[in-house]
Formats: structure tokens, C-alpha cells, sequence
């Protein structure tokens, strides 16, 4: 309970940055919803197609709406230029907007609808113009019923808000997302007890400014409003305190490898005198176009993911080859700096557990062709939409009875639990070893090799007194002392570490 | 004598000064005429009563005085003005409205009820003046303080009226004024509104379908039919046979009351 307690005290700067988030979401929902409204309220017309958009928006699950403003901001750079920021707060905000939208919106139209005609009436006959109408007549009453619906909007915004952690937007995600990757249940914990704390805090207040509207009590809502002012202005000042245009931003995609490695650099800057932000836990599809946008600063990579899904070639030239027309390609499209590879392969690769090969005589792939369709196959979310896994499905012509989709953590669960037979495992995972898993054999090679490679934006790629800070870390990693890391942190129970103290551990390691 | 809406009468009266005159008025909603062509004058200082069934077009005739509807065909002049072309708060300014549902606003207070007509115009009502106005209607002027929704029906359409006379107006409008009060209520309030319109020197129009109480309290009744207006006459004209089919309809409704129970009266 102690550890909860500390990492919520130390989540102090993703706080502000949740509550800045929400806040502003809500607030830009308010300001098209609000005018819509009443213009809704004047037209039926405008109000089917007003409530049809917000419902359609609605159904758009958060996670997928945030990820499309990523493509979206990024070709709209054709009109706003090169500055206009693709990752981070403005595609989260965006995205929370108009996520917030519906409840503001139907409560608003549906008050202002079906407020009494007679009163309305009486508004006219007492000589009301339309403005004077709307601000002393229709938009009192409704105020309780608008006030429901930011309120809604406000606990909705403030838990999908968690979900900006996967563009590189830091909130209260962030510690959510990590401990889910590193199986650090305290972290989770925390994360969740801070958003929804968050939520419960905000919902009662904005409920004490909607009794206050209802009942009238000036007091009341003068109160709960100059509370939320408070925190979003306590909240602003701790945010506009800490930003610092130098600081390196080093990216990690969701699972613990990524963590440790970011850990790792980050020391090794932080002790080269730069100060440094981690955007932990982002899609994987969206850090190459981050790091080659800037948005962050460095990122680790992998040569067969650049391979198949940004240079999008299928053949397989060898490990070297591979790597060195990468280089070369990014230099030439991204002007992304490939600064060099760290020694070890992370590849995908499938695994089984031993009794279970044994028992079906599988060592290789080929073997598995003719048992496929009796197993149930785990991946990670991405993987059976992978060039990797077409090019091994279709090299073998492998069937599998059922697919299933898995946080990588649960993969090897799934595996020990029998709910998957064969999993899309990584070369570099400590699991392996640990849980005595046997790798089946790939000999058509159609899985490529993936070498982990340091990325450097363009905004830092000529950046050599950050280039030389990294270099002892290149060559430098063994798959053994990954795997030894990763596992220290994916283990259960005793020994298990976080990201952080993996990371300084494996520093010990390679000497540095 | 028979009159339809084929064929509107034409009315005019000479005494007095005509404060409201309406030119041919039609208002059509599509294909359905609700008013169809109606010509009259209003004398100043005079009570009318406005009485038809349902439907027959008295509200959109009301209504277009203060142009909470607007004419499709013809003109309403008020004091010799177009009303439509007349600044619409100036013009409500200058005629109170009493409306059925009384529609007090449920987030102000009967103070500030009775002072928004003042209010819209730049215009700060004082404590005393809301005070008179709840005098003249018989409420305790402390209820100024108090919320609508306190208040009885009959209270609440006695605010009405008060706020309809805050702005001290040329012209009273009133549709189904006590429509929705019992009996006592409203004859009480017919009374005292009767009472005011002498005392302050109103010009007022009452919509109401119940011709008795046309016949009681105005002292010209105006009847339509079918978007028509079919006949013109005062009380005691109709009372004597006068005004056509529809206006005799409707009289023989209380008078044949009126006979039941004087009937019953006498036969113990």
C-alpha cells in the first residue's frame, strides 16, 4: 500500500498534464457544442445532423479516435506546414473534443427544446429580442441540464484521457500503460486511482455548480466553479513550469524492452547534462513517423519493422545488408540519423512450451503445417496484421485453427495456461529461457532479422555531443544481458524491477 | 340573416378615436387560412371581447397585434402605424399581454416578473411601483420577494396582469385570460380587470370562447367564425337577437343555463 501511495505522490507532473488535458478538452467541446446547440434548438435540421455526427463520433472507440488524428494532422501539414504538431496534446485534445461533444450536445439540445412554449411565449410577448430571450430566458433554464452534460462529458474526457498516453501525450496513462507492459500491479493502481479521483473530484463539483444553477443558489455554483478554476490553474502552472525547449524526448513502444532501453539512454544523457522526457508506452506504428516528424527525439527500433512496414520490401538480403540499406534509406526519406545498432536481435520468432513440442513432434515451422489447424495461435494486437506474419503464412502455407490477440506480457501466460499452443514470441524476451519455451526453427527464413537500432530525429540528428554520449551503448548488448533485463522486469514476485532499476542494472552490466 | 366566412362584415364605429384598425388581415398557414380578411376598428377606451370556438382564428387575430404572428395579407395599424414596421420591443412596450398560460418566468421572482417589460426598455422598475401594480391586482405587495411557483393559479395570472400593466400600456391584449382558473377565480379576476381598464383608461381585447363572459364584462363583442368575423354588436344587441347564426349559437348557451336554472328555482 506504501508503494501505491509513493508513486502517487510522484505522479504529481502527469497530473497536471491530465487535469490541463481534460480541461482544455472540455472546454473546446463546450465552445462548438454550445453554439451548435442553440443554433440546433432554432433548427430541427441542424440538430438531426449536429446529434447524428456526435453519435457517430461516439462509436468510434477512444483508443482508435486518438490514433487517427495522428494520419489526420500529418497530411493536414500540407495546409498548416511543418510546424503543426502531429503527436502529443493537439491530436489528444482534438480527439477528447470531440469525443466530449455528445453529451454536451444532446443535453444542451434536448433543455433547450423542450422548454416550456408558454414561457417562450410569454419571452416574446414581454418584448424579448432573440439575444435577450436566449440570455434571460432559455439559457437559465437549461443551465441545470447543460450543466448534466458537461458534467458527463467531464468524467467520460477524464478517463479516455488516460488513453493520450499512446500518441506521446504524458497523463495519467502513462503509469497505467507501463505497469500493464511490466506487470507492476502497484503502478496500474495508481494510475487508476488517480484518474478516477480525479473523475469523482470533478464530477462532484461540477455537480454542486449544476444543484446550484437548479435551485438557484448563487453560492453554490460560484463555489464548485471557482474550485475547478483552482485546480485547472494550479494544474496550468505546474505544466508551463517545467517546459523546456532542450529537453530530449526519448520514446518507447509498449513492452518492457522498450522501457529499459529508454531508461538507459535517458541516463546515459541525463548524466551528458541534457535534460530528458520519456513519452513511455506509444503505438508502435506511430513512433517511426514520430521520430521522423520530431515530435520526439530518439526512439529504438527495430531493422525488420523499418524493413517491412516503412520501406514495405518483402525479400530478406541478410542481416548486414539489411541494416545498411535502412541507414542509407532513412538518411535519404526521413532524414531520420540511424545511429547504430545495440548488438542484440529482438525478432519474432514462434515459441511453444516444450512438452507441448515434444508431445506433437514440432521443431520447425514445416513441422507445424500439418497440426495448424488443431492449435490456437497467440499474438500481440499488431501481429496477424504484420507483413511478417503474411510472409511466414503464406512461405508455409501455415493454418491455425484460432487467433488470438494478446498483450505481449499475457502471451506467455496464455502459453503456460494452455490457452494458446504457439505465440508469436520475441528472441529477446527472458521468458523464454525462463519458462523453458523452445523457438521453433524458421528454415525458409521468411521472418526477417531485427536488429535494435538507435533512431535520432532530425531535430537531433546533428547533434554530436549527443551522438557521443550514446556510443558506448552501441554494440554494446548482448542478447543474453536484454534478456536477463527484460525478464528482471516482466517476472513475477521476487527480483522483479522496475523499468528503471532493470535499466541501471543492465548499465552495470555492459560496463558503462 | 345569415352570415358566412364567405362574406366578412365590414366594422366600423365612429365614436372615439380608433386606436386599432385592422386592414384585411389574412394570415395562411399553407393551405389553411386561419385568418381570412378581416377589416375593423378599435375604438379607444373600449373593452372587446373576441369569442369564437376553437379554431375560428380570435389568438391569431390577437396576436397579430403584437406581432407574435406576423399577416401574410393586409395590415394591423396601431395609433395609425404598421405594426410590423414599428420597433417590436417598443411596440410590446406599449401593449400589455396577458396570455392563458400566464407564463410567469419560473427562475425570476414576481418582483422582477413584473419589472422585465421596463427592464428590456433601459428602464429600472422601483420597489414602490411593483408594490402599486401588486396592489392594484389585490396581492400583498411582500410576495414581490417571492417565486412563481409559490403562488396559487389565480395569484399567478393576478401577476400576469400586473406585469402586463407594468409599462403603463395604451393596449391590453388578454387570450383565454382566466381559461385556466375555477370559477370563483375568474369571475373575481374578470371583475377586477374590468375595474382596472376603466380606472386606468385601457384599450383592451379579450380572447375567450365563454360568451358570457363576453356579454358581462365587455362592452362590444366581436365574433368569429372559420378565420371570419361574423358578427359585431354590443352585449345588449346580442342579448336581443342580433349578431347572426354562429353569434346566437353561442349565446343560447348561457341564456338556456341561465333559464335551467332559473327553472329550477322555481319548481322546488
Amino acid at each position: 500500500m506504501s508503494g501505491i501511495l509513493d508513486i502517487l505522490l510522484g505522479l504529481g507532473d502527469k497530473f497536471a498534464a491530465h487535469i490541463v488535458l481534460s480541461a482544455s478538452a472540455i472546454g473546446l467541446g463546450m465552445a462548438v457544442a454550445l453554439p451548435l446547440a442553440v443554433w440546433a434548438s432554432r433548427s430541427p435540421a441542424v440538430a438531426r445532423v449536429a446529434l447524428g455526427f456526435a453519435s457517430l463520433v461516439q462509436t468510434i472507440p477512444a483508443l482508435a479516435l486518438l490514433a487517427l488524428f495522428f494520419p489526420i494532422l500529418l497530411s493536414l501539414r500540407a495546409v498548416f506546414g511543418e510546424g503543426l504538431p502531429t503527436l502529443g496534446f493537439l491530436p489528444a485534445l482534438l480527439a477528447l473534443a470531440l469525443y466530449a461533444l455528445l453529451p454536451i450536445l444532446r443535453n444542451a439540445v434536448t433543455a433547450m427544446v423542450n422548454l416550456d412554449p408558454e414561457i417562450l411565449e410569454a419571452a416574446d410577448g414581454v418584448g424579448m429580442t432573440g439575444a435577450q430571450k436566449l440570455r434571460l430566458v432559455q439559457l437559465p433554464l437549461a443551465a441545470p441540464f447543460i450543466m448534466a452534460g458537461i458534467r458527463t462529458a467531464s468524467v467520460w474526457t477524464i478517463g479516455a484521457a488516460t488513453l493520450a498516453t499512446t500518441i506521446g501525450q504524458p497523463s495519467l496513462g502513462d503509469p497505467i500503460f507501463a505497469g500493464l507492459q511490466t506487470q507492476n500491479w502497484a503502478l496500474v493502481l495508481a494510475g487508476c486511482i488517480a484518474s478516477a479521483g480525479l473523475a469523482l473530484v470533478v464530477d462532484a463539483l461540477l455537480g454542486l455548480v449544476e444543484r446550484g444553477f437548479a435551485s438557484r443558489r448563487r453560492w453554490m455554483w460560484i463555489t464548485g466553479l471557482a474550485a475547478v478554476a483552482l485546480g485547472v490553474g494550479g494544474a496550468l502552472f505546474v505544466q508551463t513550469g517545467g517546459e523546456d525547449e532542450d529537453t530530449v524526448v526519448i520514446a518507447s513502444k509498449q513492452f518492457s524492452e522498450q522501457y529499459i532501453l529508454a531508461q538507459l539512454i535517458g541516463a546515459q544523457l541525463e548524466a551528458a547534462g541534457y535534460s530528458v522526457e520519456y513519452r513511455d508506452g506509444l503505438g508502435s506504428a506511430v513512433v517511426h513517423s514520430a521520430v521522423a516528424s520530431s515530435s520526439i527525439d530518439i526512439s529504438v527500433d527495430y531493422t525488420g519493422t523499418i524493413w517491412t512496414n516503412e520501406m514495405e520490401r518483402t525479400d530478406n538480403p541478410g542481416r548486414d545488408a539489411m541494416y545498411e540499406a535502412i541507414v542509407d534509406w532513412e538518411q535519404e526519406n526521413t532524414g531520420v540519423r540511424v545511429l547504430g545498432r545495440l548488438g542484440f536481435e529482438n525478432a519474432y520468432a514462434f515459441a511453444m512450451r516444450e512438452d507441448r513440442a515434444r508431445e506433437l513432434g514440432v521443431i520447425s515451422l514445416t513441422d507445424l503445417v500439418a497440426h495448424g489447424p488443431q492449435l490456437t495461435v497467440g499474438g500481440d494486437p499488431e501481429f496477424f496484421e504484420r507483413p511478417e506474419w503474411i510472409a511466414v503464412r503464406d512461405a508455409y502455407g501455415l493454418r491455425f485453427g484460432e487467433t488470438r490477440n494478446f498483450a505481449p506480457t499475457f502471451m506467455y501466460n496464455a502459453l503456460r495456461s494452455g490457452e494458446a499452443d504457439v505465440i508469436s514470441a520475441y528472441t529477446s524476451d527472458g521468458r523464454i529461457a525462463a519458462d523453458r519455451l523452445v523457438v521453433l526453427e524458421d528454415p525458409k527464413e521468411a521472418l526477417p532479422s531485427y536488429d535494435a537500432m538507435v533512431m535520432l530525429s532530425p531535430r537531433v540528428a546533428g547533434d554530436e555531443r549527443l551522438a557521443a554520449a550514446l556510443e558506448p551503448l552501441i554494440g554494446a548488448i548482448s542478447v543474453e544481458a536484454m534478456r536477463e533485463a527484460n525478464f528482471a522486469v516482466d517476472r513475477e514476485g521476487e527480483g522483479k524491477l522496475s523499468p528503471r532499476d532493470a535499466a541501471r542494472e543492465l548499465a552495470d552490466k555492459i560496463g558503462l | 340573416m345569415k352570415r358566412t366566412g364567405a362574406s366578412p362584415i365590414t366594422a366600423t364605429r365612429e365614436n372615439g378615436d380608433a386606436i386599432l384598425r385592422f386592414e384585411q388581415v389574412e394570415r395562411r398557414y399553407g393551405e389553411v387560412v386561419a385568418v381570412g380578411g378581416v377589416s375593423c376598428e378599435i375604438a379607444a377606451g373600449s373593452f372587446v371581447a373576441l369569442v369564437g370556438a376553437s379554431g375560428s382564428g380570435k389568438s391569431t387575430l390577437l396576436k397579430m397585434v403584437n406581432t407574435l404572428v406576423e399577416p401574410t395579407g393586409g395590415r394591423v395599424l396601431f395609433g395609425g402605424e404598421d405594426v410590423t414596421t414599428l420597433r417590436q420591443a417598443h411596440l410590446r412596450r406599449r401593449v400589455g399581454y396577458v396570455f392563458q398560460g400566464i407564463g410567469l418566468f419560473p427562475h425570476f421572482t414576481v418582483g422582477e416578473n413584473i419589472a422585465i417589460g421596463p427592464r428590456l426598455a433601459g428602464e429600472k422598475l422601483s420597489p414602490q411601483r411593483i408594490s402599486e401594480l401588486l396592489e392594484l391586482v389585490e396581492l400583498d405587495p411582500d410576495m414581490a420577494r417571492r417565486t412563481p411557483d409559490a403562488l396559487s393559479g389565480g395569484q399567478r395570472q393576478r401577476v400576469g396582469v400586473a406585469r402586463a400593466l407594468a409599462g403603463d400600456p395604451e393596449l391590453l391584449l388578454m387570450d383565454e385570460p382566466f381559461g385556466a382558473l375555477d370559477p370563483i377565480t375568474r369571475d373575481a379576476l374578470g371583475n377586477k380587470v374590468r375595474e382596472l381598464h376603466t380606472k386606468l383608461g385601457l384599450t383592451t381585447i379579450m380572447v375567450t370562447h365563454d360568451m358570457a363572459e363576453a356579454l358581462l364584462l365587455a362592452d362590444r363583442v366581436l365574433v368569429m367564425s372559420e378565420g371570419a368575423l361574423v358578427a359585431d354588436d354590443t352585449p345588449r344587441a346580442l342579448l336581443a337577437g342580433a349578431g347572426g347564426k354562429v353569434a346566437q349559437g353561442l349565446v343560447a348557451v348561457p341564456r338556456q343555463q341561465a333559464e335551467r336554472l332559473a327553472h329550477m328555482e322555481d319548481t322546488p
